[in-house]
C-alpha cells in the first residue's frame, strides 16, 4: 500500500520514537503495563503505515457495494437512506404491545421489532404449567392468530418491516404474520421483515431451544425453501452473535462463532439441494455493539470481509447479494449498569455510533433502565432519539466508512479477521459447529472469557464507572419502572379457553394431523401445513406440541 | 465453622435462558472452595428443591432475569417448608428491581444480589449464612 522507500523511513522514525518513549517511561510511566481492547486483544501504543503495509487496497478493502464489502454493502450507504431505526419492544398483552409499536412509529421509528414472552419463544401456550409466572414478562404473549391480529392491528404490513425475535417456533410465528398480512389485504410476496430463526446460538448462548439439532435444521431449511418461492422479501434467518457476546464472549469470538453458525446453515441448506446464490441473499446477521469503539467498528468490517470470502471461496457463491453480510445491531445490554442508570445513555450513544461507523443496516438502542427492569416509555424515547441525533447531527452518516484507512482500524480489522479464521479452522477440525457445540467447546470458550472479564472487573483492572469506581450512594427503589400487570397471565388463559370453545375444533384436528404427517416425512415442506394450521386458529402450543411429539426435545449439555 | 465444604445448588428456574451470571457465580463459588451443583436451564421448582435435598445442599442460589422472580422464590421457599427443609439457605440474583427486594426477603430469601455485585461479596455472605445455619444443626 505504501512505497518501499517511504516505509523504510517510517520504520526508522518508529525506532527513534520507541527509543525516546522508552527513556521517558522511567519518569512518566503509562497508566498500565499492558493495554488490551474491550475484547481482550493487545493494543499497541501507536499505529502507523507499518501495521498495514501488507494490506492491498483493491483486494482487502475495495469500494462500498463491491466485494469483499469491507467498506460497506451499499455504494452510498447512509447518504441514500439511514439505517432502519428498529426498537425491540413487546410486553404484556398484544393490545399493550400494539400501543407501544404505534407510539414508536409515531416517534419516527422506521421498523418494528417484536419481543415475545418466554412461553411463546419456547412453544408453550400461556396456560401450560411451565408458563406460570412468565406470561407477558419479557415480551408479548402470543398463543394464536387471534393475538397476532391484535398485535398488528392498525399497522400497515405492506409498509412496515417487522423483525421477530423468534427461533425454535419461528415457522409458526412467520405463518401467523403471513396470515395477518393476508387478512389486511397484503399478499405474502409484499411483506418484508426478519425472523431470527437461529437455533445454533440458542444451544450456545440464549437457551430458548425446543427440538434437537437435526429436526431444528430441517425446520430452518424448510423456511428457506418456502420463503424463496412465496415470501421473497423476507430475511429467513438472522444469524446472531449478539447473544454470544452477551454471554461473555470476546469480539473475535463473536465474529468467529457467528460466521461458523452461518457456515453450518449454508451447509445444511446446500445438503437439501438449495442454491446458496439464491437463499444466500436472504441470510442476515445480528451483532452486538460494545463499548470499545474502535474495536467494534473493526469487528463489523472484519465480519463483512470474512463472510464474503467464505461465501465466495468456500461455497462458490458468485451472486453479489449472496456474498454480502447485512446486519442488524443492538447495543450491549450486558454493559448497562444498575448503578447510576443515566450513565447508560452515554454508553449506548458510544456503542450506537460504533454500529453506524461500522455500517449497520438497522439498529436497536437499549434504554437506560434495562439493568433494572423493562424500559419505560420515556427511556425508550431517549434511546430512539440517540439514533436520530447520530443520524442528523453527528455527521457520521454523511461519509461512507468514515474510519476506513485509520492505521489502527485497519490493523484491528485484519487482526480480528485473522483470529476469527483460526477459530473457524479449529471448529472445522472438531467436525463443524454442531459437533463443536455438542462437545461443549464453544460454550466453554465463551464461559472462560466471561469469567476472565468478571475477574478483571473485580480486580479493578477494568473500570466500570459507577460500579467499581466513582460510586455514589443512590436509592433506586422509588424509581419509575415498567411493571407488567400480574393479571396478564390469567387474561391470556381466559382468552385461550374462549378460543378453544369458539373455533372449529374438527378443522383444528385435521390441520394438526397434517402437520404431524409432514413432520414424519422429510421430503414434505412443513411451512404450508403450518400456515394452514394457524389460519384454523390452532395455537402455537398445539402446533409445537405435535412437533415435540414427533421430533423430541433437546437436552442441554451442561458445561461449567 | 466446620471443615465440611459448603454445598450450594446454583439454579435456573423456569424458562429464562440467561445463564452467564449463574455460570460465573458457580465458578466463583467453586474457586472459593465450595462444592457447586449447577442445575442447567429450565428447572421446575420441584426439580430444584429435590436436587438440593438429594445433594444435601446448604444453600440454593436462584438466578433469574425474566421478571418472574417473585413467583419462583415463593414456590421454592414453600416447597422447602413442605418438605421440612426450610433450613436450606435461599438467595438469589439477576435483574431484580430494588423495589422488589423487600418482598423477596419477606418470602424468605436470605439475600438478593443485583447486577454489578462483586462475586467476593456473594461468597462472603454465603459463608456467613451457612456457618449460621450449621451452628443450629
Amino acid at each position: 500500500m505504501f512505497q518501499e522507500e517511504k516505509l523504510q523511513k517510517i520504520a526508522e522514525g518508529r525506532e527513534k520514537y520507541d527509543a525516546s518513549v522508552e527513556k521517558a517511561l522511567a519518569r512518566f510511566p503509562e497508566r498500565r503495563k499492558r493495554f488490551v481492547s474491550g475484547g481482550g486483544l493487545p493494543v499497541d501504543r501507536l499505529y502507523t503505515p507499518l501495521d498495514v503495509k501488507d494490506q492491498d487496497y483493491n483486494k482487502d478493502l475495495g469500494f462500498p457495494g463491491q466485494y469483499p464489502f469491507t467498506r460497506g454493502v451499499q455504494p452510498t450507504m447512509y447518504r441514500g437512506r439511514f439505517w432502519t431505526m428498529r426498537m425491540y419492544a413487546g410486553f404484556s398483552t398484544a393490545e399493550e404491545s400494539n400501543k407501544r409499536y404505534r407510539y414508536l412509529l409515531e416517534q419516527g421509528g422506521s421498523g418494528l421489532s417484536v419481543a415475545f414472552d418466554l412461553p411463546t419463544q419456547i412453544g408453550y401456550d400461556s396456560d401450560h404449567p411451565m408458563a406460570q409466572g412468565e406470561v407477558g414478562k419479557v415480551g408479548v404473549a402470543i398463543d394464536s392468530l387471534a393475538d397476532m391480529e391484535i398485535l398488528f392491528g392498525g399497522i400497515p404490513l405492506d409498509k412496515v418491516s417487522t423483525s421477530m425475535t423468534i427461533n425454535a417456533p419461528a415457522s409458526v410465528l412467520l405463518a401467523m404474520y403471513i396470515a395477518v398480512a393476508e387478512k389486511q389485504g397484503t399478499p405474502a410476496e409484499k411483506i418484508s421483515g426478519t425472523i431470527q430463526n437461529d437455533i445454533l446460538k440458542e444451544y450456545i448462548a440464549r437457551g430458548t431451544y425446543i427440538f434437537p439439532p437435526k429436526p431444528s435444521l430441517r425446520l430452518i431449511t424448510d423456511i428457506f425453501a418456502f420463503c424463496s418461492k412465496s415470501v421473497p422479501n423476507w430475511n429467513t434467518i438472522s444469524i446472531s452473535g449478539y447473544h454470544i457476546r452477551e454471554a461473555g464472549s470476546t469480539a473475535v469470538q463473536e465474529v468467529a462463532f457467528t460466521l461458523a453458525d452461518g457456515i453450518a446453515y449454508v451447509e445444511a441448506a446446500m445438503k437439501v439441494g438449495l442454491d446458496p446464490n439464491v437463499f444466500g441473499q436472504r441470510l442476515s446477521f445480528f451483532f452486538n455493539a460494545h463499548n470499545d469503539f474502535v474495536e467494534e467498528v473493526a469487528k463489523f468490517r472484519a465480519a463483512r470481509r470474512l463472510w464474503a470470502k467464505i461465501m465466495k471461496d468456500r461455497f462458490g457463491v458468485t451472486d453479489k447479494k449472496a456474498q454480502m453480510l447485512r446486519f442488524h445491531t443492538q447495543t450491549a445490554g450486558s454493559t448497562l449498569t444498575a448503578q447510576q442508570p443515566e450513565n447508560n445513555i452515554v454508553r449506548v450513544a458510544v456503542q450506537a455510533l460504533a454500529a453506524v461507523m461500522g455500517g449497520t443496516q438497522s439498529l436497536h438502542t437499549n434504554s437506560m433502565d434495562e439493568a433494572l427492569a423493562l424500559p419505560t416509555e420515556k427511556s425508550v424515547r431517549v434511546a430512539l432519539k440517540t439514533q436520530q441525533i447520530i443520524a442528523h447531527e453527528s455527521g457520521a452518516a454523511d461519509v461512507v466508512d468514515p474510519l476506513g484507512g485509520s492505521y489502527y482500524v485497519e490493523a484491528l480489522t485484519d487482526e480480528i479477521q485473522k483470529q476469527a479464521e483460526e477459530y473457524i479452522a479449529k471448529i472445522d477440525e472438531l467436525g463443524g459447529m454442531l459437533a463443536a457445540i455438542e462437545k461443549g467447546y464453544v460454550q466453554s470458550q465463551i464461559q472462560d472469557a466471561a469469567y476472565e472479564y468478571q475477574k478483571s472487573v473485580e480486580s479493578g483492572e477494568r473500570v466500570v464507572v459507577g460500579v467499581n469506581k466513582y460510586q455514589v450512594e443512590e436509592d433506586n427503589s422509588g424509581r419509575e419502572l415498567l411493571r407488567v400487570d400480574p393479571s396478564v397471565g390469567e387474561n391470556q388463559c381466559r382468552k385461550l379457553r374462549e378460543l378453544r370453545e369458539k373455533r372449529d375444533n374438527l378443522r383444528v384436528q385435521t390441520v394438526l394431523d397434517d402437520v404431524r404427517e409432514a413432520a414424519k416425512d422429510e421430503s414434505v415442506n412443513l411451512m404450508p401445513r403450518i400456515v394452514e394450521a394457524v389460519k384454523a386458529y390452532a395455537t402455537e402450543g398445539e402446533i409445537c406440541g405435535v412437533l415435540r411429539e414427533e421430533f423430541g426435545e433437546y437436552r442441554e449439555n451442561i458445561v461449567l | 465453622m466446620s471443615d465440611r465444604k459448603i454445598r450450594v445448588v446454583v439454579a435456573k428456574p423456569g424458562l429464562d435462558g440467561h445463564d452467564r451470571g449463574a455460570k460465573v457465580i458457580a465458578r466463583a463459588f467453586r474457586d472459593a472452595g465450595m462444592e457447586v451443583i449447577y442445575t442447567g436451564l429450565r428447572q421446575t421448582p420441584e426439580q430444584i428443591v429435590d436436587t438440593a435435598i438429594q445433594e444435601d445442599a446448604d444453600a440454593i442460589g436462584i438466578s433469574i432475569l425474566s421478571g418472574a422472580h417473585e413467583h419462583y422464590f415463593r414456590v421454592i421457599v414453600n416447597l422447602l417448608k413442605e418438605k421440612g427443609s426450610e433450613d436450606i439457605v435461599v438467595f438469589g440474583g439477576g435483574v431484580i428491581p430494588d423495589g422488589d427486594v423487600p418482598a423477596l426477603l419477606e418470602i424468605g430469601a436470605g439475600a438478593i444480589f443485583g447486577p454489578g455485585t462483586p462475586t467476593s461479596q456473594c461468597i462472603e455472605w454465603l459463608e456467613k449464612a451457612v456457618a449460621e445455619k450449621r451452628s443450629k444443626e
